[in-house]
């Protein structure tokens, strides 16, 4: 770094502390404070200006300006990010109009986005946030070979495009039972669902071909549609594909696509995932793991409440998740599915991490939030105990620097 | 698993069981000598917590609880130092062992017994023994007006769902009767009522016609009847699926017209009549879910609502409606209760002894007292902190869980093979006799 920079930096931050509070201002004092992106610190504060984390540190040497409030709370974290969640698409009443995560008309639609249906008035939306959620990663959901897109939304905003802090995050593909059609539909068995896949990739790479008799004054060539760009963008690893995947062969006809094509490839789910460690790690991909308390039915019969652990210890990067429910209740909290992974196996520290500095990495927002950190967004979530117990409450949230919740929840 | 001496095991279990070594059931014949558990913290549920307690059980059958006790001479110590012992879990709702009921062909079927339908070689029921539950409450669906008869569960070792059944004294498993009003019943086809207003004309009916024959000669039975007859004079209790304020009332009203005893299941909005529960008498068995909403009547599920009856005075139990929520959750599911507003104790109590007087097995079951079964479980630490582990379970004085055994480790956390009924079942039986049946 520069020396200009340096001072560019000192000078910005001097800026931020002296100027009058505004409506993006405040400073949370905590007994513990948890950082993640270091120790944590005993009797820190955490300092937020105009919507992003100005100081954090020991309270005895971290100022807090005049005329900021300043809020107590006995354990203090960055603000949790749900790294697979379908929430704002999947609304609570679970009615046909408020379902938009899977659209069944047809087993490959990339070109659905996720924008175009999150209601960010979702009574859900403000369940997650009232328990410290402040990040999600949603959208469609499994239930389709490819469902459509993702998006990563803060759980505040009164329009999507507000909300959206990655319009389109990745695109998002299902292997397994799920994504099976019936009554002589395509996929009907898995070994279709990878020839579809591979068909629609291929395609997607090969260039257009010009059009016979184009019209003066164009290329010659036929746009492609909406889906072949989308597939194009995930050639071109600008759209990691996230595919759903819990049985061990499924797991592997992912990764087999992955060397193939040499797409970004996120797995989700993975319920099997300790059966694969070696090859995960070879093929360099991170797991989305399903909700600690997943059902262990059917596609997950062999889920474990170790998983997350097991891949911790692998060396694998994985984060936790809230994945889709159809039926009661209509949506997990992660933070109360990372409490379970902590009595399972995982420890504490990586616990936590997995629900606010690794989710955030995994789906691409580790620079913006997840951690506090000066620079990054004032998301905070404040607890009176330990936060994975379940006793504990959720005392306090904050969202880019806003209080968005006092409600002991 | 895998292995040879895994599968030359189960070959082994396989033809003891053809042997007829089911009969291994018997609780009488698994515990020679008494037990006593000394130093460990222990929560009767019948009266203070006692530190440095000790627990001695005999005959399957718990002999003495307290902190200063006479051991028998030749009974065998355990120490349990640090751990708790407290009751095994009484789960007032639940779905395990692969339980169904009635059939698509009419709304009001009491003839079918969930018994008829149990696989009790369902994994499951081992993964809830590995969470605590030791007495389940094993109900059909919901989407009848009368889904069947219920069983009452005993997490004891078995093979034919005989094994595992609670009994009336003449000797017929015991249980309550499904109802359910509100959205899952209507169906508005094939006799199913498509209102709330017929939903209650058609138990009205069922039950107006019960009545009349139950007062005649019955000599030409009628199953379905006979069981109603059986609601009626107060002896099956009636579980009734309700949600809705509305629909808990008009479940109220029905209990007026004619007078059975009932425990609303679920009761999501139970919270907003507390007091029409308490002066009706009627308890609520009630589940705490993570978020609300799923379905329209679950709007209202609030995580205070159990705190709410408490205080009320409602005699409130927790149920799992596995696979609503795993078994294994259910101290977590106190343990919300308490984030939101139910007394620790209170929550405690609503997963034991509330639950076995709800159910009427309270003589038997629900707390640690000198006479009842030898139903405990041994913990790791607070039953109410998440890291707290169930370390063993009891069942009439054998232990049929064990944190230590590597089988039983895999139904307390999934993994590979766990859902596979059978197999596992099988197998997990088969190591439990290795271990002496202790």
């Amino acid at each position: 770094m520069s020396k200009f920079v340096h001072f560019a930096a000192a000078a910005a931050l001097a800026v931020a502390i002296s100027a009058p509070a505004t409506a993006q201002d405040v400073a949370i004092r905590g007994a513990q404070v948890h950082t993640m992106a270091g120790p944590a610190i005993e009797n820190g504060v955490v300092v937020i200006r105009g919507g992003k984390i100005a100081a954090v540190g020991p309270a005895a040497t971290t100022p807090v300006p005049e005329g900021i409030d300043v809020i107590e709370a006995a354990v203090v974290t960055p603000g949790l990010v749900d790294a697979r969640s379908v929430v704002g698409l999947s609304g609570f009443l679970n009615q046909p109009d408020d379902q938009d995560q899977l659209e069944e008309s047809a087993p490959m639609q990339p070109q659905l986005r996720a924008i175009d249906a999150y209601n960010p008035d979702e009574r859900l939306v403000a369940w997650l946030r009232g328990l410290g959620i402040t990040t999600i990663h949603t959208g469609h959901g499994p239930g389709a070979l490819v469902s459509g897109q993702t998006m990563v939304a803060k759980t505040v905003g009164h329009t999507a495009d507000e909300a959206a802090i990655v319009p389109a995050a990745m695109v998002a593909a299902n292997l397994g039972e799920w994504a099976l059609a019936n009554g002589g539909k395509s996929p009907g068995t898995r070994a279709k669902q990878i020839a579809l896949l591979r068909a629609a990739l291929l395609a997607a790479k090969t260039p257009d071909t010009p059009a016979k008799g184009g019209k003066d004054g164009d290329n010659g060539t036929k746009p492609a549609g909406l889906d072949t760009q989308v597939l194009r963008d995930v050639l071109a690893k600008k759209l990691p594909l996230m595919v759903t995947a819990h049985h061990a062969q499924d797991i592997m006809s992912a990764l087999r696509l992955k060397e193939e094509f040499g797409i970004d490839l996120v797995i989700d789910g993975a319920s099997e995932a300790y059966l694969l460690l070696d090859q995960l790690r070879e093929a360099n991909v991170r797991v989305i793991l399903h909700p600690t308390m997943a059902r262990q039915y059917g596609e997950l019969q062999n889920a474990s409440f170790t998983t997350a652990g097991v891949l911790r210890a692998a060396g694998i990067p994985f984060a936790l998740q809230s994945g889709f429910e159809g039926y009661v209740p209509k949506t997990r909290v992660v933070l109360w599915e990372a409490a379970i992974a902590a009595a399972n196996g995982l420890a504490w520290q990586d616990a936590l991490a997995s629900v606010t500095i690794d989710a955030a990495r995994i789906i691409g927002v580790g620079q913006r939030v997840g951690s506090l950190e000066v620079g990054k967004d004032g998301d905070v979530a404040m607890f009176d105990g330990d936060p994975f117990e379940y006793t504990s409450h959720v005392t306090g949230v904050v969202i880019d620097g806003k209080v968005v919740s006092r409600t002991p929840q | 698993m895998g292995n040879m001496g895994t599968k030359g095991r189960r070959r082994m279990a396989r033809a003891a069981l053809l042997l007829g070594a089911a009969g291994l059931a018997n609780a009488a014949m698994a515990q020679e000598r008494p037990i006593a558990f000394t130093d460990a913290t222990i929560l009767t549920m019948a009266g203070e917590r006692i530190e440095n307690g000790t627990l001695v059980i005999a005959d399957g059958k718990i002999a003495a609880v307290g902190g200063n006790v006479a051991i028998p001479a030749d009974a065998e110590r355990r120490s349990a130092a640090g751990k708790l012992i407290m009751p095994g879990i009484v789960d007032t709702h639940s779905h395990i062992g692969q339980v169904a009921g009635a059939d698509r062909s009419g709304p009001i079927q009491p003839e079918v017994r969930a018994m008829d339908s149990i696989n009790p070689m369902a994994s499951n029921i081992a993964k809830a023994r590995s969470g605590g539950v030791t007495t389940v409450n094993v109900m059909p669906g919901s989407g009848h007006l009368v889904s069947g008869q219920t069983f009452y569960m005993k997490l004891r070792k078995g093979n034919t769902v005989e094994d595992i059944a609670y009994r009336w004294e003449n000797g017929a498993a015991m249980g309550g009767l499904k109802m359910a009003n509100g959205t899952n019943s209507q169906r508005g086809e094939g006799g199913f009522p498509g209102t709330r207003s017929k939903s209650a004309a058609l138990l009205r009916t069922a039950l107006t016609d019960a009545k009349t024959y139950c007062s005649g000669d019955r000599k030409k039975p009628d199953l379905g009847k006979e069981t109603l007859c059986e609601v009626l004079s107060g002896k099956r209790l009636v579980h009734f699926h309700s949600h809705r304020a509305d629909d808990i009332m008009t479940v109220l009203r029905l209990k007026r017209e004619f007078g059975f005893n009932v425990l609303i299941q679920h009761g999501m909005e139970s919270y907003k009549v507390a007091g029409e529960l308490v002066a009706a008498g009627v308890p609520v068995s009630a589940i705490l879910v993570d978020s609300p909403g799923g379905k329209l009547e679950a709007q209202g599920a609030r995580l205070d609502a159990a705190g709410v009856l408490e205080k009320a005075g409602v005699l409130t139990s927790l149920h799992s409606d596995d696979g609503v929520i795993d078994s294994r959750m259910m101290f977590r599911h106190a343990s919300i209760a308490v984030r939101a507003g139910m007394s620790r104790e209170g929550a405690l109590r609503a997963l034991t002894i509330n639950g076995a007087r709800q159910l009427g097995l309270d003589d038997r079951v629900g707390s640690l007292e000198p006479g009842k079964d030898a139903d405990f479980l041994i913990l790791s630490g607070d039953p109410l902190s998440v890291y707290t582990h169930v370390l063993e379970t009891w069942v009439e004085g054998e232990k049929l869980f064990d944190r230590t055994r590597e089988q039983d480790l895999l139904m307390a956390t999934g993994g590979y093979g766990a859902g596979n009924p059978m197999e596992m079942a099988y197998y997990h039986w088969e190591f439990a006799e290795g271990e002496g049946a202790q």
